[in-house]
């Protein structure tokens, strides 16, 4: 059931990064699954809180669902470049392959193949953008310590720039480092504190977001170097594979 | 509150033996800081520069209870770490200036934001006191601040003020005096928690050996931060330092688990927090009348709809009421100019007084005040109401396009009045490149006097069409020359945060204070120049310059844009006012019927070259004042070539469309 739900939600994102809105029918058809158990599975979805559905238009992820969205996807374009570029899979191949693996590799081991690879930045067959690591390490170096610190389950943390108009979340950290962090921070925007997206403007434009009491506008490229959890009240369902659930106790 | 025992002698050097005191006002931007320093100042005010800075510099004086008071406004700003020009300034006055108070201003109705700065101005240890300011905005909130227990907790006197309704700022002014009579020590820092304090006094002793006017501690604390300045001036000094602050960071990530800088501000939050919700008390969050106009003006539908009203009715009132205006004191001017003929005779004496002397001022005074004035009007309202704000939420990925974030639309958006106040108005940008880009784009907007020759020229003879095609070509190569300025200016772009300010109801008195300030700073700063430029191209004209300047431009204006060559002088004319080369052009070619005289094609090609040519004489001022010199002329010679070069290639392409 909840491979079922990451591949939905795999499968939504893929229109979402396109900037097209999921149909009903075309995740019938990308998914091969019956036109009825999509409408219910995405209402599962929306309830979970995990995206929202427009009648007649489509379903679009939200923040929490584009955090477990991105996790999946990652492991799989990660998966894609390692087959492909490491073990000379052929490239008509390597989609499916990665299909089966994104389920049951751990994060950790995700994240040391991203490594060895070099943080790969795109997929190989199709050239799609490999959704950001989400470690607290400015870059490559600080990769190893991290994921060790972080354990085989990482914790559920998306770009602040992916939260929809409603959603709250916890601050985790800032990419980057230098003085367009500390900018940040200096506005408030710390690791743990609680923030609230109210608006969003169109074309890309910037996020308002509530952040101790006040309010702030940033730009997506701002908001894309803050790391946030999301916590929109809504039950996180659990993870569904992996040994590593005890590991992760004390982060 | 502690104070010194009155007997101890001053402190060397430190404090002015005559009755003046200096006090230096800080705080966020949208606190009111600038209506506190209004009120306190009035008109006796002057703006300039940061030495060799782009930063504005407010001062002024007041006098109360014996002394005089020079109050220094420094820029509105949420940290004292050098990501921007405005930190840099701030904390080196208050350290090497050492003014005889630091008044922090404080948004009583976002108290922990604020006193967030106000932990750092504390690390700097100055003479420091509070304006508890907007507290009308915080009672209207239902917020309510035990004033006595946050004087207490912070160690510093605070003032409860409402600097709009000047209501706090005498008493402000008499905590000034006190704290200088009673000599009462500067303020500590407050502390971090204890694991990260040990480290701090640990490292603060090792910077003992480093030279610099600031607080060891905070010199420390600047160190583990990573603060470029602090370690350029401390790391060649002691070259040693550079391996005990690692490990001092080192040690701080291990403990906090996130990085020295983030654990430091993190911690400095805290306390911000703990203060303020421990003297905040009874809140009753009541939703104010406000709070639904903020909604819709920053939907995103209604949003845009709402500002292209708002922007279009600014545009047509100021316009409207700028012609009008214009041309009242134009035709004021035009009588005045026969009286005085009349009166002083023809000559070329008298010709010399009014067309030499006096031609610049009347320039100033008919075109460029009766836009100017109400500009600033409408700026400063939508300035003070937060209106300013939301356009930059709006417009923030269309100004991405040309390398800006969304607060440079507001000064491109003056820039269609008059491109002097656009050039000025660049400085809300973070950094001097992103100001410079901004001043650039917004030097290339078409302003009230360039539109009056496409309407003139283009629209009255070839029709809407025609005009509307220049303003689109213009608006194209703004966008690739922005693009281009953005590729190669060195410096890393700057992405938006800003602080979206509640609305607010702006005070007709600030309004017109402000309004009046600037226009002064205008004055001085322009009309000089449009005086000495007018006088030296009439100079220029008596002595028979022009017509060699005619002839030796001809091969650019006659060969390469097909132009007659008497536009040479009309173009060099126009470097002073831009619509007056229509006037120019009529007088030279003895009729004010442009058909006779200019082919459709050569129209076209004259008003694209006055729309882009050159930024006429009084935005070329600005810019050098700005910018300094070298960019100026770097500006100039880039508008000029564009402007020239292109013009050409569009004379060829409409000869090959058969247009002519």
């Amino acid at each position: 059931m909840s491979e079922s739900v990451e591949e939905y939600l795999e499968a939504i994102y893929s229109f979402n990064e396109r900037g097209e809105l999921a149909k009903n029918q075309d995740l019938s058809e990308k998914l091969r699954v019956a036109p009825p158990s999509v409408t219910q599975m995405i209402k599962k979805l929306a309830d979970e809180g995990l995206v929202t559905y427009e009648p007649y238009k489509g379903v679009l992820l939200t923040g929490k669902g584009t955090a477990r969205a991105q996790k999946v996807v990652r492991k799989h374009r990660i998966l894609e470049r390692f087959l492909h570029d490491t073990l000379g899979l052929n490239i008509n191949k390597v989609h499916d392959e990665a299909c089966k693996l994104e389920h049951s590799i751990s994060d950790e081991t995700a994240a040391a193949l991203c490594d060895n690879l070099q943080s790969p930045k795109t997929c190989p067959d199709d050239g799609k953008a490999i959704p950001a690591c989400t470690l607290e390490a400015n870059d490559c170096t600080g990769c190893k310590a991290a994921r060790e610190a972080e354990g085989g389950r990482f914790k559920l943390l998306t770009q602040l720039s992916h939260l929809r108009p409603g959603e709250h979340a916890k601050v985790a950290f800032i990419r980057g480092g230098g003085s367009a962090t500390q900018r940040i921070m200096d506005m408030g925007l710390c690791p743990g504190t609680s923030i609230k997206v109210d608006n969003a403007a169109p074309f890309s434009g910037p996020i308002q977001v509530s952040v101790r009491e006040t309010s702030l506008a940033l730009g997506r490229e701002i908001a894309d170097k803050v790391y946030v959890e999301v916590e929109n009240g809504a039950t996180e369902a659990p993870h569904p594979h992996g040994p590593h659930h005890l590991v992760e106790i004390g982060m | 509150m502690s104070c010194h025992d009155v007997s101890d002698k001053p402190e060397v050097g430190q404090r002015r033996t005559d009755k003046t005191l200096t006090v230096g006002l800080a705080g966020n931007a949208n606190v009111g800081k600038s209506v506190v320093f209004n009120q306190l100042t009035g008109l006796h005010q002057h703006v300039g520069n940061w030495p060799g800075k782009t930063v504005k510099k407010a001062e002024g004086t007041l006098v109360y209870g014996g002394y005089t008071i020079d109050v220094v406004d420094l820029p509105g700003i949420y940290s004292l770490s050098t990501y921007g020009l405005e930190e840099l300034v701030s904390r080196e006055y208050i350290v090497v200036e050492h003014p005889d108070a630091i008044i922090n201003v404080v948004d009583a109705s976002s108290l922990e934001r604020n006193l967030f700065f106000t932990t750092q101005l504390m690390e700097l240890e100055p003479h420091l006191l509070i304006a508890l300011n907007q507290m009308d905005v915080a009672e209207k909130k239902g917020i309510k601040i035990d004033v006595g227990k946050l004087a207490k907790l912070l160690g510093a006197p605070v003032v409860p003020t409402t600097a709009i309704k000047n209501v706090g700022l005498m008493e402000l002014m008499a905590k000034v005096v006190e704290l200088h009579e009673e000599e009462t020590p500067p303020v500590k820092p407050l502390p971090f928690g204890p694991e990260i304090e040990a480290i701090i006094s640990r490292l603060s002793e090792d910077v003992s050996r480093v030279e610099t006017p600031y607080p060891q501690r905070w010199v420390a604390v600047k160190l583990l931060e990573g603060d470029e300045e602090m370690e350029k001036a401390s790391y060649s000094q002691a070259p040693l330092l550079r391996e005990k602050v690692a490990e001092a960071r080192r040690r701080i990530e291990e403990i906090h688990g996130h990085d020295s800088a983030s654990a430091l501000t993190s911690e400095r939050y805290v306390n911000a927090s703990r203060i303020a919700s421990e003297v905040t008390a009874n809140i009753e969050p009541r939703r104010s009348r406000w709070v639904s106009l903020e909604d819709a003006t920053s939907h995103p539908v209604l949003g845009y709809l709402i500002m292209i009203l708002v922007v279009f009715g600014m545009f047509y009132s100021v316009f409207t009421f700028g012609d009008y205006t214009s041309n009242l004191l134009g035709r004021g001017f035009a009588a005045l100019e026969n009286a005085f003929f009349a009166a002083a005779g023809l000559g070329s004496l008298q010709s010399f007084v009014w067309n030499g002397l006096a031609g610049g001022i009347i320039a100033g005074t008919t075109i460029a005040l009766p836009y100017i004035i109400p500009f600033y009007l409408a700026l400063s309202i939508l300035e003070d109401s937060g209106y300013l704000a939301r356009v930059a939420f709006l417009m923030d990925s269309f100004m991405h396009k040309i390398g800006l974030h969304g607060k440079g639309f507001i000064p491109m958006m003056l820039g269609f009045g008059c491109n002097v106040p656009a050039v000025l108005a660049s400085n809300i940008m973070e950094t001097e490149r992103e100001r410079l880009i901004c001043a650039f784009v917004s030097s290339l907007v078409p302003c009230a006097a360039r539109s009056i020759v496409i309407m003139g020229i283009v629209a009255a003879y070839l029709g809407f069409g025609p005009a509307a095609a220049l303003y689109v070509i213009d608006f194209v190569l703004i966008f690739i020359l922005g693009r281009i300025a953005f590729k190669t200016l060195p410096g890393e772009p700057v992405g938006l945060i800003m602080e979206m300010p509640g609305y607010k109801q702006p005070s007709a008195k600030i309004t017109a204070q402000r309004t009046w300030l600037r226009l002064k700073a205008f004055v001085y700063e322009a009309f000089p120049i449009i005086v000495v430029g007018n006088f030296v191209v009439y100079l220029a004209n008596v002595v028979g310059l022009l017509k060699v300047v005619q002839w030796a431009l001809s091969p650019v204006t006659v060969l390469w844009l097909g132009l007659p060559a008497a536009t040479g002088v009309v173009l060099i004319f126009g470097v002073l006012r831009k619509e007056m080369t229509l006037i120019l052009l009529a007088s030279i070619m003895g009729t004010t019927n442009f058909a006779l005289v200019l082919s459709p094609a050569q129209m076209f090609v004259f008003a694209f070259v006055v729309m882009l040519y050159v930024p006429c004489v009084a935005t070329i001022a600005v810019l050098a004042r700005e910018f300094g010199a070298r960019r100026a002329a770097l500006i100039s010679v880039v508008e000029i070539t564009v402007a020239v070069s292109l013009g050409g290639v569009i004379i060829r392409i409409l000869s090959l469309l058969g247009i002519h």
